[in-house]
């Protein structure tokens, strides 16, 4: 017993102040990519190169344009669109709070004119979803924000996820990122739980298990959908085995990019969730 | 062809190989002329496989003579639909001797028309599922089979065999519903089923866990897996090989770098491709550092199962710190995007070199400091010990890979046995004990880790400079390759057909896992259900690296 207390003092207090403070993030850390459209010269090695299919180049209205989509909630952050970019028009950043209530709010897209050779000629036209009035004001509904907003019980489902995202999740409860100092715990039952914490995708053997997941978490309830998998299906779409993003089989509140997203971006995507962001963040 | 293994670089070594191959091949041909075609070309070696073409799909005394005479394991069984191209599909089964670096394949053909093979099974367990895959993917019967029902497929699913030519990958099948699987009755007074998943109670994978229980004691489990089945193997024949490098990474989550380094080698070794020696050495570091932040996290796991909560607080510490280090070596907290063919996509400064030098030398210390910790609960060794026994007998039947196999007496470490990266410049010991009850499965992950600092340490000095990635270059179509890494849980083999235009025909996929689950269902018999959870810890076993 002495010797578990003298470690634990010597230790001291490991837990980092996110969101009150900025995380700790390696300069190597590889975020969001951010895409400056009107600067970039050619999308089709990025897409060429994108694992996912997250950067997808595609005909715009006229045939002789092109439409180049961006979609966040397929991307898997490795980087490659930027290294075959060397205009510098695509660029990693350390950025991953990313968490939206509106998935349409993970994609962009942009259509431009041609050269004779592929090459972009000039940028048309830049699309991105306007904020809903819920996000403008980092707001949720009143029931959710009332009823949980302060203690909250978090019922995590694997629907057939690679384990990544479990990994960073269950870091969520380490010392470091120590997940219970905002009153939020993990509960064993989703009869317990506010909160389903889903990450995917979403197998053809787990859709049942998933529903019934769901049909036994007492309302009101919130539905999270975790990493690239998730949202959308990730790498692996959708196939003879897989059904894609959660939201094809449950609907979904908020949805957090990643692969897996960080433990700081999972608890930014969770207070999101339950409308703490403001308090806390701005 | 002739050509030599990688990793045996010393052209003596590389000859002595070819050599021994050619005998076993002679020997084989002149034991078993209905089997090994006479007339059939010399055995292609190439890297780290030797293939022998046989004429039918009985292996049966093929098998048995080579584990009666060399004392060789069945690492692995699977199967191609070859079916367009040559009008039959193959099984493969990879044999490895004890003491020889390379990989013995056999290729059985089985006729389009005739689809059955004679099972291996009821004198092999360790085949039980692999077969049965076999079975449920390829639609070919295991005739024989102690127990023939599917494996893979719930028993919900239509009559579809995913991995056939045939079966388009994106067709959609209707929802589940009516009986996964029956399970086999438990029936008696006092004894009662618990059925447990696929949704637990902790952050873990999805699978379905049936005990039967007279009082406390675990009479026998059943399971149930591929809840997690995403069609993995099939999506690799359905993308470019650079894009595939990155499935890989998501077979395992925790594994990401393992699988994704065994599936480069076997690209490299379809495409001789030479990986530089800075590649391997950073590769090496990598592969350590996956395996050193994994069993401190499994530590930390088995003391939480046992109540020790202050031990994983500190495990968990160290393996964020741990994590924190891929982060700043790879820009992923898990070492995903960091590997490709031919090497590694980005170099390292010194100033990385620093920081692992810096953050292992911290590490290491504070590891000693929760083994102590660990190692002074009386009440958590009291609970550790004679708690889920694999006996080594059964360990070596069943096949058991990797930390599981070494604490029940299988001495066996892809490191050491087939060596790759650059495991060959650094010299470590492969810790095996032959207790096999928790505590010793704990104790081999301590061993390991501090092995890993040593060969952390010993490459992070050594990190020759040059190229860290060979130039890229275009995949030759119809070459077959097999790699294999020691992921942290346990050996890890990729085998590819290659495709025209830089994709694959097929790739085989096997987790340790596969094999292990095996493990779990004789470790928990005898042992209180309160005691599963460490039990099935101590195992740590991937979900999703074995259904795919």
């Amino acid at each position: 017993m002495f010797k578990i207390l003298q470690k634990a003092l010597a230790t001291g207090i490991a837990t980092v102040a996110y969101p009150d403070v900025p995380a700790v993030v390696s300069p190597h850390f590889r975020g969001r990519p951010e895409f400056d459209f009107a600067s970039w010269r050619d999308a089709r090695p990025a897409a060429e190169v994108c694992p996912t299919g997250a950067i997808l180049v595609g005909q715009a209205l006229s045939p002789a344009n092109r439409r180049v989509t961006v979609d966040y909630g397929l991307c898997v952050f490795c980087g490659q669109c930027a290294d075959v970019s060397p205009d510098g028009a695509v660029r990693v950043t350390t950025e991953f709070e990313l968490a939206t209530h509106n998935r349409a709010r993970l994609i962009r897209a942009a259509d431009y004119s041609l050269n004779a050779d592929g090459t972009h000629q000039r940028l048309i036209a830049e699309y991105e979803a306007e904020a809903t009035a819920e996000e403008a004001g980092g707001k949720v509904s009143e029931a959710i924000r009332n009823t949980l907003g302060r203690s909250l019980a978090i019922r995590q489902v694997d629907a057939g996820s690679c384990n990544g995202c479990e990994m960073e999740i269950v870091a969520l409860n380490n010392p470091i990122h120590d997940i219970e100092r905002f009153g939020i715990q993990f509960v064993a039952s989703p009869r317990h739980a506010d909160m389903l914490l889903v990450t995917g995708p979403v197998t053809r053997n787990m859709e049942l298990a998933l529903q019934k997941t769901y049909a036994a978490t007492p309302d009101p309830k919130v539905i999270v959908a975790v990493g690239a998998c998730g949202i959308s299906g990730g790498i692996f779409g959708t196939n003879y085995a897989s059904r894609g993003g959660v939201d094809a089989t449950i609907p979904v509140d908020v949805y957090i990019p990643g692969c897996p997203p960080r433990p700081e971006a999972l608890l930014y995507g969770i207070l999101l969730a339950v409308g703490r962001l403001a308090e806390k963040v701005r | 062809m002739g050509r030599t293994p990688s990793s045996a670089r010393d052209p003596l070594v590389a000859l002595l190989l070819g050599k021994l191959n050619m005998d076993l091949f002679e020997e084989l041909r002149d034991k078993f002329p209905l089997l090994v075609s006479a007339a059939q070309a010399p055995p292609q070696v190439s890297h780290n496989q030797v293939s022998i073409a046989l004429r039918g799909p009985d292996v049966r005394p093929l098998a048995e003579h080579l584990q009666s005479a060399y004392q060789s394991r069945l690492v692995a069984v699977f199967a191609e639909d070859r079916v367009a191209a040559e009008s039959v599909f193959y099984n493969y089964y990879v044999f490895e001797q004890p003491a020889e670096p390379c990989y013995l394949i056999l290729q059985a053909p089985i006729a389009a028309d005739q689809p059955r093979f004679p099972s291996l099974a009821a004198g092999l367990p360790a085949v039980n599922w692999q077969e049965r895959e076999i079975q449920d993917w390829f639609g070919l019967e295991a005739t024989g089979h102690p127990n023939p029902r599917r494996v893979a497929l719930h028993d919900n699913w239509p009559d579809v065999h995913p991995l056939r030519k045939s079966f388009p990958l994106r067709q959609v099948l209707p929802p589940f519903e009516g009986e996964r699987h029956v399970y086999r009755p438990t029936l008696g007074e006092g004894v009662f089923q618990i059925p447990v998943g696929p949704v637990h109670a902790g952050i873990i994978e999805p699978g379905h866990f049936n005990f039967a229980v007279a009082g406390e004691p675990i009479l026998y489990l059943q399971l149930r897996m591929f809840y997690t089945h995403k069609g993995t193997e099939k999506l690799f024949e359905d993308m470019p090989i650079h894009r595939a490098v990155f499935l890989a990474e998501s077979i395992s989550g925790d594994s990401a770098f393992s699988h994704g380094t065994a599936f480069c080698q076997a690209i490299e070794n379809a495409s001789d491709t030479e990986v530089p020696q800075r590649a391997r050495v950073m590769r090496t570091i990598l592969l350590e550092l996956e395996r050193v932040c994994n069993h401190i996290g499994d530590i930390g796991a088995i003391s939480t199962d046992v109540g020790f909560m202050v031990a994983n607080a500190h495990a968990s510490r160290l393996r964020e710190m741990v994590v924190r280090l891929n982060e700043g070596l790879t820009g992923s907290r898990w070492l995903r995007g960091m590997v490709c063919v031919g090497g590694v996509r980005r170099t390292w400064s010194s100033a990385q070199r620093d920081l692992l030098r810096d953050t292992v030398n911290q590490v290491e210390r504070e590891f000693d400091s929760l083994v102590a910790l660990v190692q002074s609960s009386d009440s958590t060794r009291d609970r550790l010990e004679q708690t889920g026994i694999l006996l080594p007998e059964t360990a070596k039947v069943l096949g058991i890979v990797g930390v599981a196999g070494r604490a029940s007496g299988v001495d066996l470490d892809v490191r050491r046995d087939h060596p790759y990266a650059a495991y060959e410049r650094y010299p470590f010991q492969v810790p095996v004990y032959r207790a096999g009850d928790v505590l010793h499965r704990m104790l081999v992950r301590v061993d390991e880790v501090k092995q890993s600092f040593a060969i952390l340490r010993a490459a992070a000095d050594d990190l020759p400079e040059g190229p860290h990635c060979a130039p890229l270059q275009p995949v030759p179509p119809g070459r077959c390759a097999l790699s294999a890494v020691e992921g942290w849980r346990g050996e890890i083999l990729h085998w590819v057909r290659t495709a025209d235009n830089n994709r694959l025909e097929r790739c085989k996929i096997k987790d340790p896992s596969v094999n292990n689950w095996a493990a779990i269902v004789e470790a928990v018999q005898g042992n209180i259900v309160a005691d599963f959870p460490v039990i099935n810890k101590s195992f740590n076993l991937s979900y999703s690296g074995t259904d795919r």
